[in-house]
């Protein structure tokens, strides 16, 4: 980077004031965060800056606002915490970020450095605590060092494979002057790189396999999102006339609505999508890493079928199954190449057999006249009819909801898909309205993992964000209870949420209007009448507390074990072999 | 730790260059533990280039784990460099320290005899004497082996150090 001109601070900066500076510099709009003793000099930086500086209620609610910021916007969020528990505050966060490759810039406080691993008041060891849960971090020994350690953690967090960096900041080191030459540094990063177009080789190898294919898949995962491929996988697909499949994080960068697209694939999505992989002579993963829940059984993936990995990490080829061939590098690019070289496919049997499949086994719920989730998520879909940034929890809500809201652009789906973190959706929701303003955000909630981080809905009062909450209250933490039901004998264990609140109240608690939905006839009305209303509004949807989430492939199991349909209550099935 | 020849089957040397600052060693550790990789030795040591270390590491497991290890490791910001390293493409050298009972004087002597030409004496206090050898780690998992009837008190040993042959960086 260019030195010649360095931009001379004019007075005599704090550390503190020269890092807030460089965020400056860096675009940032938000930091979200909590103050603390070891903070404070941070905090005063901020103070006249024209980054907006918004108190949250609880650090591990400032990682996951960051978090769908960043989902919906690319750019990435950053988290400004004290030390001790504020800083391992954030641990969830940063793990659920670095699991689903998003960028993040972690702040905390640190105690004194002639303090350090004194034991001092509330002194963490953050740097060793999140070690393995970060793309990289910093111990600032040097208040001199702080420009260049910015700038090359906004390098490293936002390409590659994206994923957080945490900066911790002892109090002394951000209260020292600042007395480097330049707010604008070098950056010193000589172990990184990260590669760009893919090797040409790669490419033409990838192009011949799809040669003669005549039952191609391809699977498009969170790699396409963040890359922004989804132009090109369209052209892609039509012109292979491929069908297309979809990881949970995936979802959207190629349209769900398309005729050649099956929806999402795996553990509970559609039956056809799981069909064709039964069936498929030639499986191409674009940007997804062959996860557990897509492939419990990595010996009966596909079996037969030529596999192709397109992945900008080069250590996720090859780290779940061995494929037929490989590329490493941006998937946007690497796609748009490969599309020079393909050939159209002879695919009309096999489109004509998955449509077979779709017919036979759609996506269905069972109409009883009770209020159930599917119904709620399938109304929530013929109101929204995909303009909106749907962002959810973690649970049966969010397979349901991934189900029955069909998506049509990327970063409009927004869940914690890696890491399955209980309590993200809210506070995600909220760093999506952030973001995107003019947008209509909705958090699809349970009632267990909203109760987690629900104490930001002060966050939503103070910043007048529109967002609207959906809470799908089953009163049970239901897919564990779901587990329990069909693989340890209906014996019920740790799944009762009995003593919920009165959702509607704690909405109002915090000056937010309750909408109360637990009739399906006025359902629809109330549903639209809320997520109409132009501020923030909580949706209390009571649904029947005992529903499973169907299709479903036993954790551990493959497509070919799929259980589609509800089994007979005296049905034993076995219990899992893979982990959750 | 240090495991017998016949075991040494899956033992594999991996060399990195990493930046030469502190929680380097932890980050590339991690990465060994998290795979169930144990390290059976490990050598940190200055490269000719102040600002980057030299490990080197010797681990026991799986040939397709390490492959994942090597990787996983090369990703890490702090690591310009990581691979494996056979005796075809390198060359490898270990030091030990061993102290045996120097007992009477003809076990004394039986121990000069057996070291002749083949290693040295370090040190020689009131019933201890302190051996070093230089070899491959075969040769010294063997003079360990001779040594043991003079009863051996204690051993150090550095652990393997590589070079890549030829151009090639290590």
């Amino acid at each position: 980077m260019s030195t010649t001109k360095p931009a001379q601070p004019k007075k005599q900066l704090t550390g503190a004031e020269a890092l807030i500076k460089c965020l400056e510099n860096f675009g940032v709009e938000y930091i979200w965060g909590l103050s603390g003793g070891a903070a404070i000099p941070i905090f005063d930086a901020l103070v006249g800056s024209k980054i907006k500086l918004i108190l949250v209620r609880h650090e591990q609610g400032a990682t996951h606002i960051a978090d769908g910021y960043a989902r919906a916007t690319g750019k990435p969020g950053v988290v400004l915490v004290t030390s001790g528990p504020g800083a391992t505050n954030t641990v969830t966060g940063i793990m659920t970020a670095h699991m689903d490759s998003v960028p993040m810039i972690v702040l905390t406080g640190q105690t004194i450095s002639p303090m350090l691993g004194k034991d001092a008041f509330q002194e963490s060891d953050i740097f060793g605590i999140t070690m393995p849960v970060v793309k990289h971090s910093y111990l600032v020994r040097n208040t001199n060092d702080i420009p260049r350690i910015i700038k090359e953690a906004f390098h490293i967090t936002n390409t590659g494979r994206p994923g957080p960096v945490l900066i911790d900041l002892p109090k002394d080191v951000t209260s020292a002057p600042f007395t480097g030459n330049s707010l604008n540094p070098p950056m010193d990063l000589p172990g990184y790189t990260f590669p760009g177009k893919g090797r040409l080789s790669d490419i033409k190898k990838i192009a011949k396999l799809f040669d003669g294919s005549k039952r191609p898949l391809l699977l498009v995962g969170h790699g396409a999102v963040l890359s922004r491929a989804g132009d090109a996988i369209k052209k892609l697909a039509y012109k292979l006339q491929s069908p297309v499949t979809n990881t949970l994080l995936g979802k959207g960068e190629f349209p769900e609505t398309d005729p050649l697209s099956l929806g999402m694939l795996g553990m509970h999505g559609t039956a056809y999508a799981n069909k064709a992989l039964t069936r498929c002579d030639l499986i191409c993963s674009i940007g997804s890493r062959w996860d557990d829940r897509i492939n419990g059984n990595p010996q009966k993936f596909c079996i037969g079928a030529k596999k192709i990995h397109i992945d900008i990490d080069p250590a996720e080829i090859g780290k779940i199954l061995l494929p037929d061939a490989s590329c490493i590098g941006d998937a946007r690019l690497i796609v748009e190449e490969l599309l020079k070289y393909v050939k159209p496919c002879d695919t009309k049997d096999w489109l004509k057999e998955l449509n077979g499949y779709r017919r036979q086994y759609p996506l269905k719920f069972a109409s009883t006249g009770k209020l159930t989730a599917q119904y709620v998520l399938h109304e929530l879909q013929e109101i929204i009819q995909g303009n909106a940034i749907v962002v959810t929890d973690v649970g049966q809500h969010q397979m349901w909801s991934a189900q029955f809201n069909l998506s049509t652009k990327g970063q409009r789906w927004l869940s914690s898909g890696g890491a399955g973190t209980m309590g993200f959706g809210f506070p995600a929701a909220i760093g999506a309205q952030f973001g995107r303003p003019n947008d209509l955000v909705v958090a699809v909630v349970g009632d267990g993992g909203f109760q987690m981080t629900f104490a930001e809905l002060s966050t939503v009062y103070n910043s007048k964000l529109p967002v609207k909450v959906l809470i799908i209250d089953n009163k049970y933490l239901g897919m564990v209870r779901q587990w329990q039901e069909l693989f340890f004998d209906n014996r019920l264990s740790g799944v009762d949420l009995e003593g919920n609140p009165d959702f509607i109240k704690l909405a109002e608690a915090y000056r937010i209007k309750g909408v109360h939905i637990d009739k399906v006839e006025d359902c629809r009305a109330k549903l639209k009448e809320a997520i109409e209303h132009k501020g923030p509004v909580v949706i209390h949807a009571e649904v029947i507390k005992e529903d499973n989430v169907f299709p479903m492939i036993p954790a551990g199991k493959s497509a070919y074990e799929m259980i589609i349909e509800p089994p007979g209550k005296d049905k034993k099935l076995e219990k899992p072999t893979g982990s959750t | 730790m240090t495991q017998k020849s016949e075991k040494r089957k899956d033992i594999h040397t991996v060399s990195m260059l990493v930046a030469n600052k502190p929680g380097v060693l932890v980050r590339c550790a991690q990465v060994f533990a998290r795979r169930g990789f144990n390290i059976d030795a490990l050598v940190v040591s200055a490269s000719v280039n102040p600002k980057f270390s030299r490990m080197t590491i010797t681990a026991s497991g799986d040939p397709g784990t390490l492959e994942q290890i090597v990787k996983q490791t090369s990703k890490l910001i702090d690591v310009i460099h990581c691979s494996e390293h056979t005796r075809t493409d390198s060359v490898d050298r270990e030091y030990a320290l061993i102290k045996v009972k120097s007992g009477s004087s003809a076990q004394k002597a039986a121990i000069r005899k057996l070291l002749k030409g083949r290693a040295h004496v370090m040190d020689e206090s009131s019933g201890a004497i302190i051996i070093g050898q230089t070899g491959t780690t075969e040769e010294l998992d063997s003079f360990e082996g001779s040594l043991k009837k003079f009863g051996i008190v204690e051993m150090v040993r550095s652990g393997k150090l590589v070079m890549a042959k030829g151009k090639e960086p290590t």
